[in-house]
């Protein structure tokens, strides 16, 4: 979908900020240039939409080259967006969006569709939004706006200059999850331009890192975790690079779908007796209509009638969605080995144990993420 | 003292009212058609000058704009006597009177207009050229809608020096407040001056007033401080 080849940026005064960088993004997918401030990832995505003129190699964009077409041309089917969002303060959210649709010309009333469309995609309610101004919303709104305005003539391909950078953590974690999950939605080809590592192993198919104007590696995220090329893209990953592996699974995709359970009514000895027959010393206790309870322990069965009388209530749970650092998180801190996967109901989807987390990781470290 | 004076005020307005009313609407002629074009003139330039690569040349139009404020303004006008004569233009009256008016103006229109559109935030620019804004539909688009408050505030400070200004054209026969203040100062008559320097005065406030309420109306309502 998009092929670099050999770009290079030199400046007037010699500085080489991008020498011959080449990758490809396949169609639909998230790429994230990545790498520490001043490397020339930024300045390589603005010579996708030629903001930033190039100095010597092509870029291609569906097999064609970005320098025959018309730049205000391309730019309009390249969304754009950027960390200080950069809303026009005199236009409302409605006509910040609505920029690109009418420079290409649609009709008002498709403008206004559109821009009621994006904003119901990022979970903002047109009616109470469309008419107010950017000085009236919030910094996580703003970013929000920010990206329905580079969705507007729904475009292609995306390009995103750390787009979630000037917001709080917390708010920032809820945009990039509402963000992956539109993504699935929408099948963008993306470049997101970031120096958070965090952020790139969540958010990238493929990660692109950077240093002093080359390219160091391209890859997934898991290799460039697990089998980096050299000593930079090992530091640069961190020692700690283990637990940023747990952020590339989530909880659904490895835990225990049939874990054995436990009604509270139901005779301890039978309890047991599941418990052995999978090898294990607890049962997930869930009432009558599924939802999750607590904890039965093998080790507390003696004398006890009925399991509701060994239950240790639990409401330590993590989501479907949930990464693996944050299961594991919440076993460290509640001090469990094993963690409910429950729905938003509260049902019992499955469990985690600290053995799914390691098995699961000595699998990433040696082969990958299979998906 | 005061109160025969205000009488005499009184009773000379009283008695010609044509030739007040002729002042006044001289004067305000005068200032208008040198606001019209000296606004035209100014905010033309000080886009062209706030452009990209212009920063040398910005810096020589605002040098000379402040060097001709510091020319007394009789001066100014006796050089275009001077330059307008050898031209074979009428040395006096109105046209050197709106030339001198125009060239007074032009440095609060000019500073204004480079300043105001080179403060437009620089990310909002690179968003709208990187949607595909051609260099036009930045400028009336975006630059210009967010430099507005503060061009407008450089019009409203031109006009009232023009308006302030236009009674010293009075000495070059180009009518208007200053015949009566320049008059009264000739015959020692306290009354003219009054008539023409408070003329002047409530002149000056009134445009502005009128100016300020323009200024608001067209402030884009996202760029307006609401009063809670």
């Amino acid at each position: 979908m998009i092929r670099l080849e050999k770009v290079t940026k030199v400046y007037p005064d010699g500085t080489v900020a991008v020498r011959e960088v080449s990758f490809e993004v396949v169609k639909g997918e998230l790429c994230v240039l990545l790498g520490p401030s001043g490397c020339g990832k930024t300045t390589t995505m603005k010579m996708i939409n030629r903001l930033t003129p190039m100095t010597d190699g092509s870029i291609y964009m569906d097999g064609l080259d970005n320098s025959t077409t018309d730049e205000n041309e391309l730019r309009r089917n390249i969304g754009y967006a950027i960390q200080d969002v950069g809303l026009f303060p005199h236009m409302t959210v409605g006509e910040n969006i609505e920029t690109v649709p009418a420079l290409k010309g649609w009709t008002k009333a498709d403008q206004r569709k559109r821009a009621e469309e994006l904003l119901e995609l990022l979970r903002m309610e047109p009616d109470e939004f469309i008419n107010k101004y950017p000085r009236e919303l919030s910094g996580g709104e703003r970013q929000r706006v920010g990206v329905a305005r580079a969705l507007g003539g729904d475009p292609p391909v995306l390009l995103m200059d750390e787009p979630f950078g000037a917001i709080d953590p917390i708010t920032r974690l809820e945009l990039q999850n509402e963000f992956l999950k539109i993504q699935q939605e929408i099948k963008k080809t993306i470049i997101l331009v970031t120096h958070d590592i965090y952020e790139a192993i969540k958010m990238g198919d493929k990660v692109a890192l950077m240093k002093e104007g080359q390219l160091v590696q391209y890859a997934p995220p898991a290799d460039l975790l697990f089998r980096p090329k050299d000593s930079f893209v090992a530091s640069f990953v961190g020692a700690d690079r283990g637990l940023k592996g747990l952020q590339l699974i989530r909880t659904k995709e490895v835990m225990w779908k049939s874990p054995p359970t436990a009604n509270p009514e139901e005779k301890t000895d039978v309890a047991q007796e599941r418990m052995k027959r999978h090898g294990i010393a607890w049962v997930a206790v869930i009432d009558p209509d599924g939802r999750f309870t607590g904890w039965a322990f093998a080790s507390d069965t003696q004398g006890a009638d009925r399991v509701k009388e060994i239950t240790k209530t639990s409401t330590v749970a993590a989501g479907r969605n949930a990464v693996l650092s944050e299961a594991l998180s919440l076993m460290l801190t509640s001090g469990s080995d094993v963690l409910a996967v429950v729905d938003q109901h509260n049902r019992l989807e499955g469990v985690v144990t600290f053995e799914t987390i390691r098995n699961t990781m000595t699998e990433v470290v040696q082969k990958g993420v299979s998906q | 003292m005061v109160l025969t004076l205000m009488t005499e005020v009184y009773q000379f307005v009283l008695s010609h009212p044509d030739m007040v009313a002729r002042w006044v609407v001289d004067h305000v002629t005068l200032s208008l058609v040198a606001m019209v074009i000296g606004a035209m003139l100014g905010c033309t330039l000080g886009v062209f000058i706030a452009g990209k690569g212009r920063e040398r040349l910005a810096d020589g139009v605002l040098y000379l704009a402040e060097i001709m404020m510091t020319v007394p303004s009789l001066a100014l006008f006796g050089l275009l006597m001077l330059l307008l004569g050898s031209m074979g233009l009428s040395a006096i009256g109105f046209l050197p009177a709106v030339i001198t008016l125009v060239v007074y103006g032009q440095l609060p229109i000019l500073r204004n207009t480079f300043t105001a559109i080179r403060q437009v935030d620089p990310t909002v620019i690179e968003a709208g050229r990187g949607m595909g804004m051609t260099e036009r539909q930045l400028l009336f688009k975006v630059k210009l809608p967010l430099a507005l408050p503060v061009i407008m505030a450089g019009l409203r400070n031109a006009m009232v020096l023009i308006i302030g200004i236009a009674a010293i054209a009075a000495l070059i026969g180009a009518g208007g407040l200053g015949v009566p203040i320049f008059r009264g100062l000739r015959n020692a008559r306290m009354d003219l001056i009054i008539i023409g320097g408070v003329s002047v005065s409530v002149l000056a406030l009134l445009v502005d007033g009128v100016l300020a309420l323009l200024e608001r109306w067209m402030t884009p309502r996202g760029l307006r401080v609401e009063s809670k």
